[in-house]
């Protein structure tokens, strides 16, 4: 294209092999039967503006070609309270409501990998997600819902492949073959040490049962994500947006040495690796920072890497707004901010998304909360019309100017990993955990933000100006003793009437595994949780092995 | 126990009989100095000259403080009653500080632990670890104090070793550390720490080298760098007269490797000391020290009242004027303070 | 030694598994900024754990940041393990605490509860006014 004329935006070249080529393959998609123009009746093109458009590498503008047209982002709502019944509950009433996809999220202990008997569950059995001690908990959670036919995503990490697990056990007893199993399984360990502190093991044998997943599910389970690369936690800890982008494509690309190392194919897995990213409130650099993330990943896959397939090159990833910019003050505000957050998500071209509740700044969703947040993607997808375009920010000076920004600041991180790794980043993301770079950074950043709130120098509504108005108490939900109560029972009771000589017999196995780097874990951990060994049995019996970790301080 | 109302000879005795809580109490009266420091120094006097006094230091980010919490452990199992004095320093700004170091000493002193034996509320754990954060407060005189006295004070109360852990960058904690028994000095690969050490001063005080972070890539060039300065010394005739060449121990502190092989190195210096009769040149040097530094207080304390007198006042204001010279007003001042030289 | 006093020493920690600790870090720099001695303890701390360490620092107080609902069991158990060691210090509970729970916490013996969004003046007043009031 020439630079004096200027060129008619929603025309691109019909002579453009690029283009030509995107609209062979828009054109072989099936799309959704709705009508594709404004709400007064004018008709919109696909996408807009210059090449490499949606689904062209780099896939800045979007990792398929017809972006929201085909499919809108699967509408993933975060769900798990108190016991596996009322989490069933739950779930039962998200795919009434058109929830597209279950999100589970476990209590403390669960994610530490204690069981709810353990002096260290005290008071937060059942708190703040669902409480699994055995499979039997599994088996209540996912009660009544064929896991032929869902997705399901699993917010856990430092115990997941106990948890995976448990699921395929699950899936087994149901006649669902774990072939079948579809969803995600966060078990994005790096993060852990960088940002959410939910740890077990040390670093190297942490990364050690990742990589045993990622081998494991290649291996049988086509339709399963063994790892959601999560940079929303590393946010909501208080990195920026560059950092938040940064850190997590650098673990990204150290499990990729790590599975690689491990003997397997880079596209063998690549393909099923998917991320998870905050969208925060300035919406302008989370869109720039979404596309960035898709042209980083899709170039460094295939250059670095050597990715051939095209799958392993997609950046495809799942939105959370941003919890941490909630607040308790005024949170009916929240419904807006989440709003703004939301969308950024859906025009930075999310792939699934989970909308906050106003209320979450003090205590769990209470479920009116929850349905409004879903309400509020619902509306974003259904009635702004922004779906109807793939990428209708691309070709915006600002944009683009923002998302080479996020880039080039991205970059120079990976280059400080690279030099801390002697070139390795799977050793850069090792020692940078280990000498304190990556919580030194974030707490940096955090710091200076809070700095910046308290000089009066940014301005959050209701917090620090424009603060009359906020209403006294509102209704929270709030979990009771009684579940504590409830699940030590059932813990209980499931001890008693297992067969303790198998269960034995099935943790002393994983050990040996454990002893044995060549061994893959899964195998062992499935005929544990088969005979209802309890999470932090199996945790523990991997411990005696890998030892425990304790992070240094860096303040 | 309420704050205030116990006297030191209250407390002192009550620490002695194993209340941490009086022996807390006691080591901020150390860290303020003044007259309650005083007692607690005459206090300690008959009690003391058991402990091996032992000094780890090295760069930020060396791996001291997991390295300390190994030793602790380590020592805490084969029945010993270590006590750590871990000096941090304060914010020159704000005078505020963060002492963290006491979170990669896990699992002693009744600290925090992932594991099993510290998670029970009320776990009946033996608690034969002390371990004391202090922060410099920004004057460099009362830490040559405090430290010293702390020392005395664990001595006292039967701790032994008594390990203090510093950063190693300022002349105040290369003193420190010089004035243990065993100084050991931890360094890492890759950072040019080798070279650091030398000019920060503490390749002469190190009695023992441990290379931390051994399975880092560097871990033997560091190595033959310290050979290769420890022979130059040996050559300029720098080396300690009585021959005991500081070993170099390989050490990987995150898991642990070779903590078992620092505090042997730790140990073999410390039979070296008793048996050249070099652990009394070390006391020997350890008292002139302190008795230097409380003079140095002392005097300090009656130069600033000198200046803030009358005379010392009328002698600026004649310097500013430039009727008198700072030589000459010094000399005078001085002459008052101390009579004629 | 000096003529100012002596800085306040504070031990701050996580009390049980909660990992949530952006918090909890930026006070640690509110408090040193404001010129007092932080003895950080981290995560995953417990009630014996935090007494061991307030007991041989001489602490002034307790900050615990808590993000986990579980402060109506965790609050009232650190208070009491004071109690029981004999040690007579204010335990500030900052982080995520419902409105309706705070008078409920401070009835238990809890000095004082900080909410989100308070600023750093807020914290540091706080932690002053609490030593004040329990020496």
């Amino acid at each position: 294209m020439s630079d004096q004329e200027a060129v008619t935006p929603h025309a691109p070249d019909a002579d453009d092999p690029q283009y030509l080529a995107w609209r062979a393959a828009y054109e072989a998609s099936k799309l959704r039967d709705v009508p594709f123009e404004t709400m007064s009746g004018v008709p919109v093109e696909p996408v807009y503006g210059d090449g490499p458009y949606p689904g062209q590498y780099p896939y800045t503008r979007g990792v398929y070609p017809t972006m929201y047209r085909s499919r809108l982002w699967t509408m993933r709502m975060f769900a798990g309270f108190g016991t596996a019944e009322d989490t069933n509950a739950r779930f039962h009433d998200i795919l009434r409501n058109g929830g597209t996809g279950l999100s589970t999220a476990f209590d403390m202990p669960t994610l530490m990998g204690r069981d709810s008997d353990s002096p260290w569950s005290t008071g937060e059995v059942g708190r703040a997600g669902v409480a699994v001690d055995t499979l039997a908990d599994m088996e209540d959670l996912y009660s009544g819902i064929d896991l032929g036919s869902v997705s399901t995503s699993m917010t856990i990490n430092g115990p997941a492949a106990i948890v995976m697990a448990m699921y395929i056990a699950v899936g087994e007893k149901n006649g669902v073959s774990r072939a079948e199993l579809a969803g995600t399984i966060q078990n994005d360990i790096f993060k852990e040490y960088q940002a959410q502190k939910e740890y077990i093991y040390p670093p190297r044998p942490s990364v050690r049962i990742v990589t045993d997943m990622i081998e494991f599910t290649s291996a049988e389970m086509p339709k399963w994500h063994p790892i959601s690369i999560s940079g929303y936690h590393i946010r909501e800890a208080g990195s920026t947006a560059a950092q938040e982008l940064a850190f997590t494509l650098a673990n990204g690309f150290a499990y990729v040495e790590a599975a690689v190392a491990a003997g397997v194919d880079v596209d063998g897995f690549a393909g099923r690796l998917s991320f998870f990213f905050n969208s925060h409130i300035d919406f302008f650099e989370e869109i720039g920072k979404f596309r960035a993330a898709r042209r980083i990943w899709a170039r460094w896959m295939k250059e670095r890497y050597g990715a051939t397939s095209e799958r392993s090159l997609l950046c495809r990833f799942h939105t959370q707004t941003a919890g941490v910019s909630l607040t308790a003050q005024q949170p009916e505000n929240n419904i807006a901010r989440v709003a703004i957050q939301a969308l950024a998500g859906a025009l930075g071209g999310t792939q699934s998304l989970h909308t906050d509740s106003y209320d979450e700044a003090l205590a769990l969703p209470t479920e009116k909360a929850a349905r409004i947040a879903l309400r509020t993607q619902q509306i974003v997808a259904h009635e702004t019309g922004v779906t109807n375009v793939a990428d209708p920010l691309g070709g915006s000076p600002y944009v683009e100017w923002m998302t080479d920004e996020m880039e080039r600041q991205a970059e120079a991180i990976f280059a400080h990993l690279e030099d801390l790794g002697s070139g390795s980043l799977l050793e850069g993301v090792y020692a940078g955990i280990e000498n304190g770079y990556f919580v030194g950074e974030i707490a940096d950043a955090a710091y200076r933000f809070e700095r910046e709130v308290n000089a009066g120098r940014r301005i959050i509504v209701g917090v620090n100006e424009f603060t009359d108005g906020d209403d006294p108490q509102r209704e929270l939900l709030r979990i009771g003793a009684e579940v504590e109560d409830y699940q030590l029972k059932r813990l209980a009771d499931v001890k008693q009437q297992r067969d303790g000589q198998a269960v034995a017999a099935a943790l002393a196995a994983v050990t040996a595994a454990a002893a044995d780097p060549t061994v893959n874990l899964m195998n062992p951990i499935l005929d544990a949780v088969r005979v209802y060994a309890t999470l932090e049995e199996v945790v523990r019996a991997m411990e005696v092995e890998f030892g425990t970790y304790v992070e240094k301080a860096i303040i | 126990m309420s704050r205030a109302n116990r006297s030191v000879e209250e407390l002192y005795g009550e620490a002695k009989g194993g209340r941490r809580l009086a022996l807390g109490r006691l080591l901020t009266m150390v860290e303020r100095g003044g007259v309650d420091a005083e007692s607690i120094g005459e206090l300690a006097n008959p009690d003391v000259g058991k402990a091996h006094i032992v000094g780890i230091t090295g760069a930020p980010g060396a791996g001291k403080s997991t390295l300390t919490g190994q030793l602790v452990a380590l020592l805490t199992v084969a029945g010993r009653r270590p006590a750590v004095l871990a000096v941090d320093p304060s914010s020159p700004l704000t005078g505020g500080a963060i002492l963290g170091d006491r979170i990669r000493m896990d699992d002693i002193g009744g600290g925090s632990s992932s594991s099993e034996s510290a998670a029970g509320a009320g776990s009946a754990r033996p608690e034969t670890a002390f371990i004391r954060s202090m922060a410099t407060r920004g004057h460099s005189g009362g830490l040559a104090l405090a430290v010293p006295l702390a020392v005395r004070l664990f001595d006292a109360m039967g701790y032994d070793p008594v390990i203090i852990e510093t950063v190693g960058v300022g002349q105040v904690e290369v003193d420190v550390v010089g004035a243990a028994d065993t100084a050991v000095v931890v360094v890492t690969p890759g950072m040019g720490d080798a070279v650091q050490a030398n000019k920060a001063g503490l390749l002469e005080v190190a009695d023992v080298f441990v290379v931390n972070k051994a399975d880092r890539p560097g871990a033997n060039d560091v190595r033959r760098d310290l050979e290769l300065m420890l022979d130059l010394s040996h050559v300029t005739g720098q080396e300690e007269v009585g021959g005991h060449r500081p070993p170099i121990v390989m050490s990987t502190a995150l898991d642990g490797t070779g903590a078992d092989s620092v505090w042997a190195a730790v140990e073999e210096h410390l039979l070296f000391l008793n048996d050249s009769g070099r652990r009394l040149d070390r006391r020997h040097h350890r008292i002139r020290t302190e008795i230097r530094a409380l003079m140095e207080q002392a005097l300090g304390r009656r130069i600033d009242d000198a200046m803030n007198s009358t005379m010392g006042i009328d002698l600026v204001a004649q310097v500013e004027d430039g009727s008198r010279s700072p030589t000459a007003a010094s000399a005078q001042l001085l002459d008052r303070l101390l009579g004629p030289q | 030694m000096t003529d100012q006093p002596p800085p306040l020493r504070i031990v701050l920690a996580k009390l049980g598994l909660d990992g949530h600790d952006r918090g909890l870090k930026v006070v640690a720099r509110i408090l040193r900024d404001a010129g007092m001695e932080v003895i950080y303890l981290g995560l995953r701390q417990t009630t014996d754990s935090i007494v061991a360490a307030a007991e041989q620092e001489d602490a002034d107080a307790i900050g615990l940041s808590m993000h986990n609902a579980g402060h109506m069991t965790l609050g009232p158990n650190m208070v009491k393990a004071l109690a029981d060691a004999d040690l007579p210090i204010p335990v500030i509970i900052g982080g995520i605490v419902p409105d309706e729970d705070v008078a409920p916490l401070l009835e238990a013996g809890v000095a004082a509860v900080l909410g989100p969004g308070a600023s750093a003046e807020e914290v540091a007043n706080t932690v002053r006014n609490a030593v004040s009031a329990a020496v």
